[in-house]
């Protein structure tokens, strides 16, 4: 007891006294996640320090966080030792965990004028989905992406396919597949049709396949799941099947992080993965290859991913505003623009599309286009409440059944009323 | 007098503990009490403080089959990774302490686990595993003609994945403390031996091994706390998949603590934890301490 | 036994120490081969395939190697030296001194065997904020300094030494900490090498703790940085992680082939059992 106390007046004496040093300059802690490599926390840091250049009245320390998971994690764990950071990049679908946990503030207290408001509408309505909820706005997007199709154009060129035309349909991703997959003489295949990694977190590429089957996995409000929804069922048979049936996808868990260097590699002709990775195959693909929107079955459809910015409870006022003034200008296009040809992330705002240095690229690289054409048919990735808890639960029922373990129907009923015990309580 | 010389003891033995129980009671004590605590109450949430919940949480251990399937998984990682790292790192000390040609670079090889960091040389085991291009399916591909094998994404192989992993890791290091002991063997008793007609292998059963056991002792007390320790490299190599094929007991309580933020759960696990561990402690304590102290 | 089969026999061992070897260091052999050549040679083994340091440069630039080095390595001493001093102090006590509540601190120390740090997270981070100490490499170390293990390690040898030697010493007018200096602590080597030997290697590669507690370039310690890598939204790119690897892990084992004959040696001079 003794000791607390001790403590507490010791912190409270350093507290005060780091208090008066900031009083000059706004002062703002801001972590940031990186997910595609070296290159991306460089631009992040470089952009941060060309603002704090420019506007001498802020101070903004940029702090590199990990993974997604670990910057979820660190900042819960700081903000629960009462230290939390005023600004933070993370998940989209982390919106209502980080509600729930009550530990961030709608950014709608900031954005009084119609200038400001109009600013909101300026961002693709597909990202805002995973941003807003009840009415306000909790998450502005930043470092957003979407799955796409990569194909091989010289492997289509060899097994007999017009090498400018992927699949448009699911059907015609099973056809071609099945003339892309190779085998040697001993009847192994050296090379797959299509690869659609399932590590870590499955549900994300099979969110694809349910959104372009019609189905929709959860509610607007976070707090319902359609997990055994027929037509849910019917996209993670299809799934399953591609290596059981078509044959034409290497069957159990495929890695994601091998993914690309696999496609690469030639063991596969056609890969689904982020837009994160564009950068990633333009310099290291040694073919010709070509980016497509997902098939389409109902629909074409794509989940979006990766994160927003949050503002964090338990800043000042003052803190606040520097802030989103900050989020307003690393958002504006030329540094969007720097951010999107840096890492390959969607740019957030069509106004981006149309600036010089986005234009030149683009004329040089028309594959980053595709991005953001499939962000009308896009829907918001999967997200509830106790979102990883939830998502951990499909991700399992999707492992099982991958994997052979359990049928489809099974898993996802099994799946669902899980779910339904967790999210019960929010409804 | 005696009592005076007792007193002072006391106090001596007092002051002498002083500073690492401060720390002990600061990071792991208290921590650990108000960890117990939580476990009888539910998670809070910003919106919802936590309230007295009993034995709720424990029991949806009980009727939690994921906490079931881990808690297989650790004991049968326990079994796959102690026994084998302990023997490789003896067969490896003995070579290694043997005139052999290349001996510094045998030796060398055998250390190289315990310098590089299990975060980096996961994603290095990634490549090996990884089917298709993947070194082990190169070699078994161009050897024997053998398909590509999905070693990670198949829950059959998972597990037994991460523990060559742990063996590889474990027994390079285990075998440095079976190095210096064997060095510290006088080499008479084995001439001796050897005088009196005694093959290789009775040799090490008679006299090597039994000279070992406090080396052993050491070392399985290290096995076994990184059997429930060592999860690293399952956040880069499978994260716990195929559906918790290959998640550790640790591995499952980060997960519901840091990735749920279920932690009251997270804390009544970590109790199951404590409560396993205590008993492989005990268990162990009783046999460590006999042997060496009495010996 | 005779000549031939001798021979036999200690080339089938020379064999399988080799093959064995060979497994073992596959791991490193794998990372130089990566770092030395262009991304397109992570899964071709071609002899004559281009040398190139660009994945070196690539990983240096990712980020401030040199400040996380020199952070782990001030990380790992002072664990170290805050475990000798405070373990020792506590296993001198355990072992030769009669005091009440003997058994119960005793059994208490021993349940710290069990509550890893690593458990005690939040907690901890709560404590670290208390005390003003987030974002500073004594908040990464301080949990890991009073360490069961190394009380129990220690009081275990300290038992070990006969008494007599004790009395002589204090016959002689030593203190009781003078009987420890020159007494326990000299006798004892043997076990602080094994231990801190366990301890520098796990304090070299723990990586949540210190993320989670430090902020700062200043304060990271060689395996966060190294996290950067394993991003996996792009693909690993193994040549960069891999130089980084390399880069990292260097000096260790440049330290270890240098001084591996005086390393054992000294090993072997004390004798652990």
């Amino acid at each position: 007891m003794l000791k607390s106390t001790f403590l507490k007046a010791v912190a409270a004496t350093a507290l005060s006294f780091s208090t008066w040093a900031s009083a000059q300059a706004v002062d703002l802690q801001f972590y940031f996640p990186v997910a595609v490599g070296g290159k991306a926390a460089d631009t992040i840091q470089e952009l941060t320090n060309e603002y704090v250049a420019q506007n001498p009245g802020v101070n903004i320390d940029a702090v590199y966080a990990g993974s997604y998971q670990d910057t979820v994690a660190k900042a819960i764990t700081a903000s629960r030792g009462g230290n939390p950071p005023q600004l933070s990049v993370i998940l989209s679908v982390d919106m209502f965990t980080l509600i729930d946990e009550d530990l961030i503030v709608p950014f709608d207290d900031y954005l009084t004028n119609d200038e400001d408001k109009k600013w909101i509408e300026g961002f693709y309505p597909a990202f805002m989905e995973n941003s807003q909820t009840g009415g306000k706005t909790y998450g502005i997007p930043f470092q957003r992406s979407t799955p796409v199709l990569y194909w091989n154009k010289e492997a289509f060129k060899e097994a007999g396919l017009d090498p400018d035309v992927a699949p448009e349909t699911w059907d015609e991703m099973v056809e071609f597949g099945k003339k892309l997959t190779k085998k040697d003489a001993n009847g192994n295949v050296t090379q797959w049709g299509v690869r659609i990694p399932s590590s870590g977190f499955p549900y994300w590429l099979f969110q694809g396949l349910a959104i372009q089957n019609g189905a929709i996995l959860a509610n607007a409000d976070g707090n319902k799941t359609n997990f055994d929804d027929p037509k849910v069922v019917e996209a993670l048979q299809f799934l399953v099947d591609l290596s059981t049936k078509d044959e034409v996808m290497a069957p159990g868990i495929i890695e994601w992080g091998a993914t690309p260097k696999a496609f690469f590699e030639g063991q596969t002709a056609m890969m689904w993965t982020s837009t994160g990775n564009l950068t990633n195959v333009r310099d290291n693909a040694p073919f010709d290859f070509g980016v497509a929107m997902l098939p389409a079955k109902e629909t074409r459809g794509a989940p979006t991913g990766g994160g927003n910015f949050y503002l964090f409870k338990g800043a000042s006022d003052e803190q606040n505003k520097a802030a989103v003034e900050f989020v307003q200008w690393i958002t504006a296009p030329e540094q969007a623009a720097k951010w999107t040809i840096a890492t390959g992330y969607v740019a957030p705002r069509a106004e981006t599309w149309d600036t010089e240095t986005m234009k030149a690229y683009t004329a040089d690289f028309a594959p980053a286009l595709v991005a953001r054409d499939q962000l009308e048919f896009a829907k918001a990735e999967l997200s509830t409440y106790q979102n990883q808890r939830v998502t951990g639960i499909f991700n399992d029922a999707l492992a099982a059944a991958i994997t052979g373990s359990k049928d489809p129907a099974t898993a996802l009923k099994e799946a669902q009323e899980q779910a339904d015990q967790i999210l019960n309580e929010y409804r | 007098m005696r009592s005076f010389k007792l007193r002072r003891d006391w106090i001596h033995g007092w002051l002498l503990l002083l500073p690492a129980l401060v720390f002990l009671f600061a990071f792991t004590h208290i921590p650990a009490v108000t960890t117990l605590i939580n476990s009888f109450f539910s998670t809070p949430r910003g919106r919802r403080p936590s309230k007295f919940i009993g034995l709720d949480n424990y029991e949806r251990m009980i009727n939690d089959p994921v906490f079931w399937k881990v808690l297989w998984n650790n004991l049968w990682f326990a079994i796959g990774t102690i026994p084998v790292s302990v023997a490789l790192a003896i067969v490896m000390a003995l070579w290694v302490n043997e005139k052999l040609a290349g001996r510094s670079f045998v030796r060398m090889a055998y250390f190289t686990p315990t310098v590089l960091p299990l975060i980096a040389v996961a994603n290095i085991w990634m490549f090996f595993y990884t089917p298709g291009f993947g070194l082990f399916d190169q070699i078994t591909g161009a050897l024997f003609g053998w398909p590509a094998s999905n070693y990670l994404g198949n829950p059959d192989t998972a597990l037994n994945a991460i523990i060559v992993v742990t063996v590889w890791k474990e027994a390079g290091f285990f075998m440095i403390f079976y190095l210096a002991a064997l060095q510290a063997i006088p080499v008479s008793l084995k001439e001796a031996a050897q005088i009196e007609g005694a093959g290789r292998w009775t040799i090490f059963w008679r006299i090597t091994f039994p000279l070992l056991m406090p080396t052993t002792l050491f070392v399985c007390v290290n096995a076994v706390i990184n059997s429930f320790r060592l999860v690293d490299h399952i956040f880069i190599l499978t994260d716990g998949g195929p559906d918790n094929a290959s998640a550790l007991l640790l591995f499952y309580i980060y997960e519901v603590a840091f990735r749920f933020w279920e932690t009251a759960y997270g804390a009544t696990l970590t109790v199951a934890l404590l409560i396993l561990l205590s008993l492989l402690a005990i268990g162990q304590f009783f046999f460590f301490d006999r042997k060496v102290h009495y010996k | 036994m005779n000549g031939a089969s001798e021979l036999i026999d200690r080339w089938l061992n020379t064999c399988a120490a080799w093959a064995l070897a060979l497994i073992w260091v596959l791991p490193l052999a794998y990372a130089v081969w990566t770092a030395f050549h262009p991304a397109a040679y992570e899964a071709r083994f071609d002899l004559f395939a281009p040398l190139t340091l660009e994945n070196f440069a690539k990983a240096w630039e990712a980020a401030p190697f040199a400040r996380y080095f020199l952070n782990t390595f001030i990380l790992v001493t002072m664990i170290l030296a805050g475990q000798f001093f405070l373990c020792t102090l506590a296993a001198f006590a355990f072992a030769r001194f009669e005091f009440p509540g003997r058994n119960i601190l005793f059994a208490l120390v021993l349940l710290q065997l069990l509550v890893m740090p690593d458990i005690l997270m939040v907690e901890n981070y709560k404590t670290m904020r208390m005390l003003n100490l987030v974002d500073t490499i004594p908040a990464i170390a301080l949990p890991y300094i009073a360490s069961g293990f190394g009380i129990f390690l220690l009081r275990q040898t300290f038992m070990t030494i006969p008494k007599e030697l004790d009395e002589a010493a204090r016959v002689e007018g030593a203190s009781f900490l003078g009987v420890l200096w020159k007494v326990y602590i000299p006798l004892a080597k043997p076990t602080y090498l094994a231990y801190g030997l366990v301890s520098v290697s796990h304090h070299w590669n723990n990586f949540l703790w210190p993320l989670i507690v430090t902020n700062s370039v200043e304060t990271r310690p060689v395996t966060v940085g190294l996290s950067i890598f394993s991003a996996i939204d792009s693909g690993v790119e193994w040549s960069v992680i891999n130089a980084a690897t390399l880069m990292t892990s260097g000096p260790l084992l440049i330290a270890f082939l240098l001084f591996q004959r005086q390393f054992v040696q000294s090993f072997m001079r004390a004798g652990i059992k």
